[in-house]
């Protein structure tokens, strides 16, 4: 696509779909012959290609990040992705794809399997954070990027940030890792096994295979939707929004006859919405990803997960975040200074939960945009030498 | 400031430092360019950090009042406090604290024994606002106010070894600083170790 627009302040925005026709060797073993990946730019590339930044996303986060799409839908970070936004579109080139076993149109459980002529579901292989970081690589050399000024995620995202950190050392000049975690608690895989659980029992499942009789679980996602998104709010924050407020005029839902609350019908409102939009095994696939990542290893093994790294890092964490809380962020931040990498760290005070790497927040959006052009700064006046 | 120009001359070139309280990281950016160390600055107002951010230097956000006992002994060789100590709510503790992560700390701090300090206090019979002190007794972030003399008997009560001193102020008053550093310094900097 011809880019020769300047500046500005509408965003430069195209999707693609590319097939990957390397074999991908998984952690578990299996290979995947070749697989597609969905992937929006946002921006330009420079012409000495190094002002790339790769996004990754969340759990149920995909290709769309930034602006709206064909459906008139807003990217899931289009508050921090754009032109003037604190991720600038005018000087990085911002790429954000949908990670393999996902369900937006990359290969994964909703997708036809070539060997079998059917639908994935359950034979779509075990897959690690490793796993999508080469098969992000893939697509870096695919579209002939040298490397990324910066790798850029919050949550599982920011969990793909540090498996690149070391993965692809000199691919990678700085590691943006926001409300992130070394490896998931116990209380957090129980939450993650509540939302699989949930999925299972649903009539509709069929051990997984409820895409190849045409059926959809829906039921069950949309609880595992609600438990999850629990996890995501603070206390204070459905307090100040909802509180025991009993209107009911805000959220339509077919599942809410019987509820008084606005936080009932909210939550209802979040899981059907998101049954209509996301692949139960997707969910089950992912949420297995999040329980099995364990970056620190066994804890007494003092074993030293950044040694590898040589990009600076920038670490965040929200005050009211019970998911991964700041104390995980300060465990991050540790193993970092325990071999003497660069890290900068933000404890940003919000009151609106894990959620908060998602919503507008002055300082956080500060933080980051001082950072990048900073980086932007170091980057250029290595090149000039 | 002469305070920070003697703490610079006390740092060996290629060392790593942890500055405590490192503010906008002016200390640190100095250090960095002119001694090559390596290092991290805690700090926690959002400004500042921000301004650090800017310089490119590693600063993590922090309350120092929640202590140091994350970070494994002798990790640096340096350990730098510029004008933090008074602020904090244990001050001896954290002195403890920063021996044991550091080979040796630098320690500044305004000395409350500075003339103009107790003229104000003595004449006005109210407690000093001076330009180094300069909130009100309600307000100040110095919760801690001390004179040299009190720090080096703190040291020696904590069995900590002073290796250097320097006392600074204004350079009309350099002459009296040697009658009575207590009286004539407005700074007191001090290189400290361990017993």
């Amino acid at each position: 696509m011809p880019q020769t627009e300047k500046n500005g302040d509408t965003l430069k925005r195209s999707t693609k779909t590319i097939t990957i026709k390397k074999a991908l060797k998984l952690s578990c073993g299996v290979s995947l012959e070749q697989h597609d990946l969905v992937y929006e730019t946002y921006g330009h590339l420079n012409k000495a290609k190094n002002n790339a930044i790769l996004i990754c996303h969340a759990l149920s986060g995909s290709h769309h990040a930034a602006g709206k799409d064909d459906n008139g839908n807003i990217g899931w970070w289009d508050n921090y992705i754009g032109p003037n936004k604190a991720i600038d579109t005018n000087k990085f080139c911002v790429v954000s794809l949908t990670n393999i076993g996902s369900c937006f149109g990359s290969t994964g459980p909703n997708t036809i399997n070539p060997k079998t002529g059917k639908f994935w579901a359950t034979d779509f292989p075990t897959l690690h954070v490793k796993d999508w970081v080469n098969s992000q690589k893939m697509l870096m050399d695919a579209i002939q990027i040298k490397g990324w000024i910066a790798v850029i995620g919050g949550s599982l995202g920011g969990m793909q940030v540090m498996e690149w950190s070391v993965l692809y050392p000199n691919l990678i000049k700085n590691s943006v890792i926001i409300a992130a975690a070394l490896k998931l608690s116990a209380q957090n895989i129980a939450f993650n096994e509540i939302a699989r659980r949930s999925i299972k029992s649903d009539e509709n499942f069929k051990n997984g295979d409820y895409l190849n009789l045409g059926l959809n679980p829906s039921k069950g996602l949309a609880l595992a939707r609600m438990v999850g998104h629990i996890t995501y709010l603070s206390d204070d924050i459905l307090g100040r929004k909802f509180g025991r407020s009993t209107k009911n005029v805000q959220f339509e839902s077919q599942a809410d006859e019987n509820s008084e609350f606005e936080i009932a019908s909210y939550l209802n409102y979040q899981g059907d919405k998101f049954k209509k939009s996301f692949d139960a095994n997707s969910y089950i696939l992912i949420t297995q990803m999040l329980d099995m990542f364990n970056f620190e290893g066994d804890s007494k093994s003092n074993k030293q997960p950044f040694k590898d790294a040589k990009c600076k890092f920038l670490v965040i964490s929200f005050t009211s975040d019970w998911r991964f809380s700041p104390e995980c962020s300060n465990q991050i931040v540790q193993k970092l200074m325990d071999t003497n990498k660069r890290v900068t760290y933000l404890k940003i005070e919000s009151d609106k939960g894990h959620d908060s790497f998602l919503l507008p927040d002055e300082r956080y959006e500060n933080g980051l945009r001082v950072f990048l052009n900073r980086a932007l700064e170091e980057f250029e006046a290595l090149n000039s030498d | 400031m002469i305070d920070n120009q003697v703490l610079f001359s006390w740092i060996n070139d290629e060392s790593t430092v942890l500055d405590l309280g490192c503010g906008d990281g002016e200390i640190l950016k100095t250090l960095i360019n002119k001694n090559k160390i390596t290092g991290y600055g805690f700090e926690i107002d959002p400004h500042h950090i921000e301004k650090c951010i800017s310089k490119g230097i590693n600063v993590i956000e922090y309350d120092l009042n929640n202590g140091l006992q994350n970070i494994k002994s002798k990790s640096f060789d340096f350990i730098v406090m510029s004008q933090t100590l008074q602020t904090l709510n244990a001050p001896h503790t954290m002195l403890n604290e920063m021996l044991r992560i550091g080979e040796k700390c630098i320690v500044t701090f305004p000395n409350f024994g500075y003339w103009r300090t107790r003229f104000s206090l003595l004449i006005s019979g109210r407690m000093p606002v001076t330009k180094q002190l300069r909130y009100q007794w309600y307000d100040t972030p110095n919760i801690h106010l001390f004179t040299y003399k009190d720090f080096e008997l703190l040291c020696e009560e904590q069995n900590i070894n002073i290796l250097k001193k320097e006392f600074v102020g204004s350079s009309f008053s350099a002459p009296f600083r040697r009658l009575s550093a207590n009286l004539f310094a407005q700074t007191a900097v001090y290189l400290l170790s361990s017993k």
